[in-house]
């Protein structure tokens, strides 16, 4: 679809736009809607808008297939590893509380923690399956 | 409407058109309820990245449904509703939509509703049962998206072999 201007150009500056908004999600959920889940679809749909207006290779080259299969893991144990680092300093398994000395910085640190691992793992497992469907060639 | 449209068309394309369509409204349904959060995640993911997979597909198979005119199947007919029946009549026992004296709005909401801020420290309280309270369930859905993703590239392969082998064929 690269031979339409008027398409370019928009996606040119709304793609920066998504992200933005991908990030504000992420980072913002514990005051407005939002989290993890949510924020790594819509940056996951940054990619995907790139590559159905640039062409598949472009978004590979930026995020390549490899890198988003070793995200997806990362995210899943980023979480689980702020479990498990609860675990060792005392508490129960995700039980923020031990973390930091005051009880309402360690939720809240854990809580921004776990949904970093969950966006990423999301993010990375959209885009995976986006690359998949359309990486494969009728036959 | 939209539902009996979408059984009802045979142009898979129309289809996903109208289940985009579907989920946009189920979104706007969740915000009538004040379930901001769960709107946001329909909007996004049934109205956007689903269509877009959905897509995919229909350009690797076909874009036409096989009609298979084998006749009706009373005994489907008969257990489908019979189930729906005892399924209509289990509902009959349950509180009221919006009862304040149904069990979920008298233990545990009160308790997430009015003690959360103290507790977590943030204002979203959504956020802080997803992600304190209930943070193992959480767990259990990333590790659950992330097999989904295993799963797929098992039986599709990552695109990374043939993007490879492109590239081989392009050097020689």
């Amino acid at each position: 679809m690269n031979q339409y201007v008027v398409l370019r150009v928009v996606t040119k500056l709304m793609i920066p736009v998504i992200m933005l908004y991908g990030l504000y999600i992420q980072f913002h959920g514990e005051y407005s809607p939002g989290g993890g889940f949510q924020a790594g679809i819509i940056f996951a749909a940054a990619f995907v808008v790139y590559s159905l207006i640039y062409g598949l290779d472009g978004a590979q080259e930026a995020v390549p297939p490899e890198a988003a299969h070793i995200l997806a893991a990362l995210g899943v144990v980023l979480y689980i590893g702020i479990g498990i680092a609860a675990f060792f300093l005392g508490g129960n398994f995700l039980e923020y509380k031990v973390l930091l000395s005051d009880d309402h910085a360690a939720e809240t640190l854990g809580i921004i923690g776990i949904e970093l691992g969950v966006g990423i793992t999301v993010a990375t497992v959209a885009l995976t399956l986006f690359y998949s469907f359309a990486g494969r060639e009728s036959d | 409407m939209v539902a009996i449209a979408i059984v009802r068309i045979r142009n898979l394309f129309a289809v996903t058109m109208l289940s985009g369509i579907y989920s946009l409204l189920a979104a706007t349904l969740f915000v009538i309820l004040d379930a901001v959060d769960v709107a946001l995640t329909e909007a996004a993911v049934g109205a956007g990245i689903m269509i877009i997979l959905m897509l995919g597909t229909l350009a690797l198979t076909t874009s036409k449904e096989k009609v298979h005119d084998k006749g009706q199947n009373l005994l489907a007919l008969g257990v489908v509703v019979v189930t729906g029946a005892g399924l209509i009549y289990g509902t009959l026992d349950m509180p009221h939509f919006g009862d304040p004296d149904a069990p979920a709005h008298t233990h545990l909401s009160p308790h997430f509703t009015q003690e959360s801020v103290d507790e977590i420290g943030i204002p979203n309280m959504v956020t802080s049962v997803l992600a304190s309270y209930r943070a193992i369930d959480t767990l259990g859905e990333a590790v659950v998206i992330y097999a989904a993703a295993v799963g797929v590239l098992l039986v599709l392969g990552s695109g990374a072999v043939r993007r490879r082998r492109r590239k081989e064929e392009d050097h020689s």
